[in-house]
């Protein structure tokens, strides 16, 4: 079944001009636009996720694959000119033109993310086991026991010791600050999780342990998944379809293994042959 | 019943890095495969058996050409069908066994071969018993159940990978020199899991090169030959001789991912 | 709230007279003839209640805004009051706008009509509004208190004015008001819950002393100003209107009377007001107000014993005239469910 369909989309940053998408784009060489200087972070992108799917976007600074998971989030940017759209299974209309409520309760129940930027995802104040529970009271849980029950859970999913559940979260190591943003984007058991560069910044060892986990949590409680990294050790773990990006476009897209083994276009074949 | 029909199936490789040179991995082929069925694909090196392998399973795009899947409950042409129902087919209907061990790292062996019996539905502790009866029929020694196969010889990592083909029982099954790096011995107990495990209805196509195992285990034989199809044979009056085309020499074709076929 | 007239006394007759803008007239010879014209004491030259008409007319669109949306904070702009910023500017406002001569006023400072401060307050509104001051608060018809209600039972026909510090209870977990303002818009209030989860996590209960926080009428989160716990359940479903209002911040909020005033709690850690197991004032003997804690001196030499004392003053000095006085003794109706402690409160006693 068909989760997530988003098509067509779109995200400019500045006036932007009739002249913007002819300019920019994979052949362009460039995202960014000649006469107004407009930046097209990503346009004519379409992604589609069925419940249970992994799909990776793949690409390097610039490709526009942030941009794109961004869009999930159904978070206007102020300074962004963002279109397309957005269906999602049981809601009605497009996603990116709903009212505050909600895109609220789909961010609550539907679709967790974890972003790039740890301040963006948890509130460095609160505990660990706070960040989690936000999720939980958001959703109107309003038993402490509960609330208290799934926070552990959730920690030992995640591979986090329980024992620091009630430290504030300004002093877990950033491995640990990733899994709380994990765990708190699993909280309300949603249908679809979106993951800006899981991996990025964190040790090896580390990396590897945050990809094994959310892998085999992914397996057992079989929720959807985008994956957006630059790694693509990362998207071959762990995703069945991948979107390969560049200068804000879709340039290739296909099952995983084919993208790897046998690349079509030029870049994606620079791309394969560029890993270590 | 036809298990799978081969028509024609062409793969071309742009290799764009190589100025944009274009390889010719399979030219033509044409073939079919019968339901429980067990045909060998031979060849010299860069024949084309692993392209051949890889097209039906859709790691690789066929450039023309179709395969048409009969398996399921409509006709699928597993060359030109939506990645989605090539999802649906691996794993239950579509087993693969690549050449080189694709091993997840940090897995343990025995959930290894187990994940896609859990991936299935089988509860996790009959999907590993499963998988360590398989592991020991293949002579996996015990203690290596519970670690990683990264760490393993090539032949431990070999076996690792044909009993997670084996383990939940597909319609089709794909393997690529499945037992190249097992000595005489082991490689007799891999044929017999081979054949033991599988169902009648089990359809095996797979890559060998080693002639034995061939006589052993095949109904008929496909032989390659510089990408296209030499001959198709049925087994007895196959001679285990690679029949040689125009030029008397062994090729190698690179992969366009570094691998040799 | 009628409108005085504030051209009393003026005599167009006579050309040398100074204008005032309302007020006596006074001649300009000499500032001493001038000092010796004036006939009345207290705040010449001010208008009614202080504050002039316009004033007084955009606090009470404010209240009406608040009252039309129950504990939502309406910005009205706050006037320099004769008294300090953080000492009741903005009840004064509210209040003197709500006086009228008829009216009857009472000021409580923590429970103490007798505070300096409470005191102050009551004379400027005796001065400038010129309206019966009192201590009881079954006669009063306009309250004004910090941090706290009273005991007896408040009726339709009285108003209370709250000094509120802080008006936003989201101030504690964000100090941005503009996302603050954002939370209350989208009813998005997880970010207390998780104050109130961290806060069980430390404590093992709810901890929170004062300034609870509550949802009105099921949609807004409102800070009560720093009243007790005991106070709270008072303000659910109340008779009375409570105008909350801020000088400093420049915001008015209410809760409308029969408003839903509920707690924050846990399904399993309920709100729960102070409790008082083992003490009775020391005064009055009562064991069902709330209590405050008074060192005294012993008749020892520079010794101190600690003594409990009923914090609603008034309250108390009747109790102490008759200690049975029901809290709702003034009322025709039996069995008033005002807080803890009233009579019949939690047998489903009928209410108005």
């Amino acid at each position: 079944m068909t989760l997530l369909d988003a098509s067509g989309i779109q995200t400019i940053y500045g006036q932007g001009c009739s002249e913007c998408l002819n300019t920019t784009g994979d052949r362009a060489g460039t995202n960014q636009c000649p006469h107004c200087g407009s930046v097209v972070a990503c346009a004519d992108a379409d992604l589609s996720v069925r419940s249970g799917e992994v799909v990776g976007i793949v690409g390097e600074s610039g490709s526009g694959k942030s941009s794109l998971a961004e869009t999930l989030t159904l978070e206007r940017d102020p300074e962004a000119t963002t279109d397309g759209e957005v269906s999602y299974a049981g809601y009605d209309g497009n996603l990116l033109d709903v009212d505050y409520q909600t895109r609220h309760s789909l961010r609550t129940d539907e679709i967790g993310f974890v972003h790039q930027h740890i301040r963006d995802g948890l509130d460095l104040d609160f505990t660990g086991g706070g960040n989690v529970a936000e999720k939980l009271l958001s959703a109107g849980s309003r038993s402490y026991e509960n609330v208290r029950k799934r926070v552990r859970e959730l920690f030992e999913a995640t591979e986090i010791p329980p024992a620091r559940m009630d430290d504030p979260t300004r002093t877990y190591s950033g491995g640990m600050q990733r899994r709380v943003q994990i765990a708190r984007a699993l909280a309300t058991d949603p249908e679809l999780v979106v993951l800006d560069e899981p991996t990025t910044g964190l040790d090896v060892s580390v990396q590897a342990r945050v990809l094994d986990m959310f892998r085999r949590v992914q397996r057992e409680e079989g929720v959807a998944a985008v994956v957006v990294s630059h790694d693509l050790g990362v998207v071959r773990l762990l995703a069945d379809r991948t979107l390969v990006m560049r200068h804000g476009r879709v340039i290739e897209s296909g099952l995983t293994d084919r993208i790897m083994e046998d690349p079509h276009h030029e870049y994606t074949q620079t791309l394969i042959n560029s890993v270590l | 019943m036809t298990m799978l029909t081969v028509d024609g199936l062409t793969k071309t490789f742009d290799m764009h890095m190589l100025g944009d040179t274009q390889v010719v991995g399979l030219d033509g082929v044409s073939f079919d495969v019968r339901e429980g069925e067990f045909l060998a694909i031979v060849g010299a090196s860069g024949s084309g058996k692993s392209s051949l392998l890889k097209c039906l399973y859709r790691t690789y795009e066929p450039t023309d050409g179709r395969v048409i899947y009969h398996g399921g409950e409509k006709n699928v042409d597993l060359a030109s069908c939506g990645d989605r129902t090539v999802m649906a087919l691996r794993g239950d209907a579509i087993g693969y066994t690549s050449q080189f061990l694709d091993e997840i790292p940090r897995v343990p062996a025995v959930d290894v071969v187990a994940r896609p019996l859990v991936e299935q539905g089988t509860p996790t502790d009959v999907a590993r018993e499963r998988a360590r009866a398989l592991l020991d029929a293949l002579h996996v020694p015990e203690n290596l159940w519970a670690a990683y196969p990264a760490t393993f010889s090539g032949g431990e990592r070999q076996r690792v990978n044909l009993a997670q083909a084996l383990a939940p029982k597909p319609d089709l099954l794909l393997l690529d020199e499945p037992t190249s790096a097992l000595d005489p011995e082991t490689r007799r107990a891999a044929i017999d899991v081979l054949e033991s495990y599988l169902g009648a209805e089990t359809t095996v196509i797979g890559v060998f090169h080693n002639t034995d195992v061939v006589q052993t285990v095949a109904d008929r034989v496909v032989v390659l030959d510089d990408g296209r199809l030499q001959a198709v044979t049925p087994i007895d009056e196959y001679d285990g001789r690679r029949r040689r085309a125009a030029s008397e020499t062994d090729r190698s074709v690179p992969e366009p991912n570094g691998g040799i076929e | 709230m009628t409108e005085r007239d504030s051209n009393k006394g003026v005599d167009d007759s006579d050309p040398q007279a100074a204008e005032t803008d309302g007020g006596t007239h006074v001649t300009s010879d000499s500032v001493d003839a001038a000092l010796d014209d004036i006939e009345t004491t207290g705040v010449a030259g001010y208008n009614y209640a202080y504050l002039d008409e316009h004033t007084k007319r955009e606090v009470r669109r404010a209240m009406l805004k608040a009252v039309a949306i129950p504990g939502h904070q309406v910005p009205y702009a706050s006037r320099p009051m004769p008294l300090a910023r953080g000492w009741g500017t903005g009840g004064i406002q509210a209040s003197l706008s709500l006086l009228d001569p008829t009216d009857t006023f009472k000021v409580i400072d923590q429970g103490a009509d007798e505070s300096v401060n409470a005191a102050n307050i009551r004379r400027l509104a005796a001065d400038t509004a010129d309206v019966e001051t009192t201590t009881d608060t079954t006669a009063a018809d306009v309250i004004q208190s910090r941090h706290r209600l009273p005991e007896e039972v408040l009726t339709d026909e009285q108003r209370l004015v709250l000094q509120v510090p802080i008006t936003d209870a989201l101030r504690k977990v964000d100090p941005s008001d503009t996302a603050n303002r954002r939370r209350h818009a989208h009813q998005n209030y997880g970010k207390m819950w998780v104050h109130l989860y961290e806060n069980v996590v430390e404590y093992g209960e709810i901890n929170i002393a004062s300034r609870y926080p509550t949802m009105v009428a099921g949609r807004y989160l409102m800070d009560p100003s720093p009243i007790p716990r005991w106070d709270v359940p008072k303000l659910d479903d109340a008779d009375h209107l409570t105008i909350l209002a801020a000088g400093r911040e420049a915001r008015i909020y209410a809760v409308p009377p029969h408003t839903s005033v509920e707690p924050l709690a846990f399904e399993d850690r309920a709100f729960t007001v102070e409790r008082f197991p083992d003490q009775a004032c020391h005064a009055c003997g009562s064991t069902d107000t709330y209590l405050v804690e008074v060192s005294e001196e012993t008749a020892d030499e520079g010794g101190f014993e600690t003594r409990y004392a009923c914090n609603d003053s008034s309250f108390c000095a009747k109790r102490r005239e008759n200690p049975a006085l029901s809290k709702d003794h003034h009322l025709d109706q039996s069995g008033v469910d005002w807080g803890p402690g009233t009579p019949d409160a939690g047998d489903g006693g009928e209410t108005e």
